[in-house]
């Protein structure tokens, strides 16, 4: 069974007939779809750019949304403490956390792939030290390491900290990430390597790797789909975590995380637009990334069929 | 209810009685006192807080009037050497009687490498003991306000130093640290308990006070707070009693909760922005081979190309008074008359960089705390947007003061923000600190950009020893003039003082944001 195979095999005509009669996948779909748009073409979508310095009207800060008493539809969702368009910011925003949270994920899904099909295709002592390692990243708390690593990274490259802080930040997020995966393929690594297709394929003398990457992997990859979407959720999360208690991004490029920091500052005063929506903004990727997870697992998943 | 359970509500009744009996002042600020060693850095929260620990020779009183302190009384027996009687029967918190041995230490210390007094010191040729109660300094010049600069210099113990090995100040710039960091020892109506750096640093009383003491506060918990948010939900939760600043955006918010009061008032602090003109190449820019900041026409271009109206009304909330002069009013020597920025002219800024050279702009570094002055890192923004606009690309470095203020003072900047309080409330200390060449001595210790010119410097000389107040006036304005000219930086505003303070508390303000807690009181 080839990869290209296993992917139509994916998207048969159960997964996509599920999907057409799942209101909520649909309206999942449609929200992340916009922000995923939003974010993607922010340069052509957003009305202003708020990382354009010589654009900023400093006279224009802290205007509220257009439908409040002194807002200006120049600025639907108002402004920030400099001038900045809300709804720019938001667009931009969430590209760098989308941004952060797909780069984290997929360097966390090849590591934990690589690994858990190593582990669970070698067994013995490689599949020992490898799980004793999954045991201890596991044992401690995701946003610490991510913290920890920030740190370093922070020590070690003082002056060139801004350029190299997406990968600092994507590495800090994905260390912690890629155990799921590591432990979720070596399982189905553990199963598929006894069937009779794997078996065939050693009698006839495939190398190993080969098999690995040619026969395996395609098998076990519907749980790894399954996981790194949600995955992508709870990482867009964490950066907004760690931007928010400012060890994440440089605060020139905020993601949604920075933004709900600055903001945070106003809250008490009133100007509530300035945190509130990238607060939503992120609530409903969040949410919306979350509910496609919660269903395609639901349609991947052959008891519930 | 067994014997034992019933003891400990006993003891737990009275704690609690014992509690609202000792007033506890609680305190919170945005950033943290750097160190207890009281010479290691010349700001003023950190003079502000160990002031209530330790003392100088001379103090300032309510209205900013100097008044005695470790010394009752001073005078001038020549025109370079001035006589201090030393108080007797003083003690310091661990029992060492105090005497004029520790002032020449103290004398001596504030002048060695890593200290940042030696502003204070510099002018001194001399202390001398005479006797155990008194002493006299010399200085290399006349040096009519001497007593004025002696306010901040804390007195240390000599024999506790030498026995902490603490003789020499901490070094906030090579971050060198040492007893003083952690302990202290002083004369002061308080005495240190706890330091957990960045965390929590609790004083109590001095019972053995010299002194009468006003307020009737027996603790002070000293706590930073970086978050405004955060800061503003523990006063009105009640968490603390007093804070400064009140983030502008809610003095409204705190004053409308009814249990409070917000102090404002006129700072003497100005906040300004200086440039590298020292080194022939910028450490930070994108201009290779020379110095931008060195041309006069770039730095006026920055000058004009900042919109100080709009920082005052969007990023001050008009609690700023915009200034051309690096002192504001209240200090002494500040000129109204020639307190007149040059306009807000972006075109005009932008042909002034293109006649140096520089059509299409440069880049060049930034550096900015973001937790020691009213909206700091906001201004940054602003200056940094209003630079975009004549094409000059600031890449903004925003960062906390124990980061920041270590590397500004290595002078590792192109281009800063910094405010400055004259803490003899003269003009002389700014012209000495901020605009007059540096020199290892201690002169232009907070010339940090190194903008040097030596007519400026002779007037500074002329202005710390002239005893005409007609001349020395003149002089001054001289020297204003000059860095006016020049542009030798440039001066934003004056920010207003914001404490928020609980209604049962009564605390004095001092125009230097001094707060000294043997004036509050608690009902």
């Amino acid at each position: 069974m080839t990869g290209s195979a296993a992917l139509v095999r994916f998207f048969d005509g159960d997964v996509w007939h599920s999907f057409r009669t799942s209101p909520v996948a649909i309206g999942a779909a449609a929200v992340a779809f916009v922000c995923v748009f939003c974010a993607l073409f922010a340069g052509w979508v957003a009305p202003h750019n708020p990382f354009d310095l010589a654009t900023l009207e400093l006279s224009d800060a802290r205007l509220p949304p257009a439908w409040s008493d002194g807002g200006s539809t120049k600025y639907l969702l108002g402004t920030d403490d400099q001038g900045r368009d809300i709804l720019s910011a938001l667009m931009y925003g969430a590209r760098i956390s989308l941004l952060v949270g797909v780069a984290s994920v997929l360097l966390s899904v090849v590591v934990g792939v690589g690994l858990g099909l190593l582990s669970g295709f070698a067994g013995g002592k490689t599949d020992a030290l490898i799980m004793r390692v999954c045991d201890v990243m596991l044992s401690f708390p995701s946003i610490l390491i991510a913290l920890l690593i920030d740190g370093v990274g922070r020590a070690l490259f003082p002056e060139a900290h801004d350029t190299l802080a997406f990968a600092v930040l994507v590495f800090a997020i994905a260390l912690p990430g890629w155990v799921q995966y590591a432990r979720t393929v070596r399982g189905s690594t553990l199963v598929e390597r006894n069937k009779e297709y794997v078996q065939a394929a050693r009698v006839t003398g495939v190398p190993p790797l080969r098999i690995m990457v040619r026969h395996v992997l395609p098998n076990v990859l519907g749980p790894v789909l399954v996981l790194a979407t949600i995955q992508v959720a709870t990482a867009i999360l964490t950066e907004a975590t760690l931007s928010f208690l400012g060890v994440g991004v440089p605060p020139t490029q905020p993601s949604l995380g920075t933004l709900i920091r600055i903001g945070n500052d106003f809250l008490f005063s009133g100007e509530w637009w300035i945190t509130i929506f990238p607060g939503l903004m992120l609530v409903l990727i969040a949410l919306s990334v979350n509910l496609l997870g919660d269903w395609l697992r639901d349609a991947l998943n052959p008891r519930l069929r | 209810m067994n014997q034992l359970t019933r003891t400990l509500l006993a003891a737990a009744v009275a704690l609690t009685c014992g509690a609202t009996q000792a007033a506890t002042l609680r305190v919170a600020n945005a950033g943290d006192v750097q160190s207890m060693d009281p010479h290691s850095l010349n700001e003023t929260l950190q003079l502000s807080f160990t002031g209530n620990i330790y003392e100088a020779l001379v103090a300032r009183g309510k209205d900013m009037q100097l008044v005695p302190a470790l010394a009752t009384q001073w005078k001038q027996t020549a025109p370079t050497v001035w006589r201090f009687e030393l108080r007797r029967g003083v003690k310091f918190h661990d029992g060492t009687p105090f005497t004029a041995d520790d002032v020449v230490f103290t004398f001596k210390r504030g002048a060695a490498d890593g200290s940042d007094m030696k502003g204070y010191t510099a002018p001194i040729k001399d202390v001398r003991k005479s006797g155990d109660n008194a002493v006299e300094i010399e200085t290399n010049a006349p040096f009519p306000i001497l007593p004025d600069t002696l306010t901040s210099l804390y007195i240390m113990s000599k024999k506790w130093c030498e026995d902490n090995k603490a003789e020499g100040p901490v070094d906030r710039r090579k971050g060198v640290e040492n007893t003083a960091s952690f302990k202290a020892n002083g004369t002061g109506p308080y005495r240190l308990k706890e330091r957990q750096p960045s965390t929590r640093t609790v004083i109590v009383r001095n019972i053995a006070y010299w002194d009468k003491v006003e307020g009737n506060v027996d603790e002070v918990v000293f706590t930073p707070i970086g978050s405004d948010a955060t800061r503003v939900a523990a006063l009105l939760s009640g968490e603390i009693d007093v804070m400064e600043p009140v983030p502008l955006q809610d003095v409204e918010r705190v004053k409308a909760a009814g249990k409070f009061n917000v102090l404002q008032g006129p700072e003497l602090r100005t906040i300004f922005l200086g440039m590298d003109q020292k080194r022939d190449e910028l450490q930070f820019s994108s201009v290779k081979g020379k110095n931008p900041f060195k041309d006069k026409r770039v730095r006026q271009a920055f000058f004009q190309a900042i919109d100080i109206e709009a920082i005052k009304s969007r990023v001050m909330r008009n609690a700023a008074t915009p200034t051309a002069l690096m002192v504001g009013p209240g200090v002494r020597g500040f000129q109204p008359d020639m307190n007149k920025r040059l306009p807000y002219d972006p075109d005009a800024a932008k042909k002034l960089l293109a006649d140096a050279g520089y059509p299409s702009g440069f880049e060049v570094g930034m550096n900015c705390p973001n937790d020691r002055y009213v909206n700091d890192s906001p201004i940054c923004q602003a200056v940094a947007a209003n630079l975009a606009r004549i094409g000059v690309k600031v890449n903004l470095q925003a960062e906390t003061k124990n980061t920041y203020f270590p590397k500004i003072l290595r002078r590792d900047t192109s281009f800063y923000l910094l405010g400055w309080t004259p803490s003899t409330t003269d003009a002389h200390d700014a012209l000495y600190n901020l605009m007059a060449s540096p020199t290892d001595k201690g002169q232009g210790q907070f010339n940090l950009g190194a903008y040097s010119n030596p007519k400026l410097d002779e007037l500074t000389a002329k202005v710390q020893s002239e005893t005409d107040p007609v001349k020395r006036n003149e002089a001054i304005r001289e020297a204003f003039r000059i860095h006016l000219d020049d542009i030798g930086h440039i001066p934003l505003h004056q920010q207003a003082l914001a404490w928020g303070v609980k209604n049962n508390v009564s605390v004095v303000q001092l125009p230097d944001n001094r707060m000294f807690f043997k004036w509050v009181s608690v009902k």
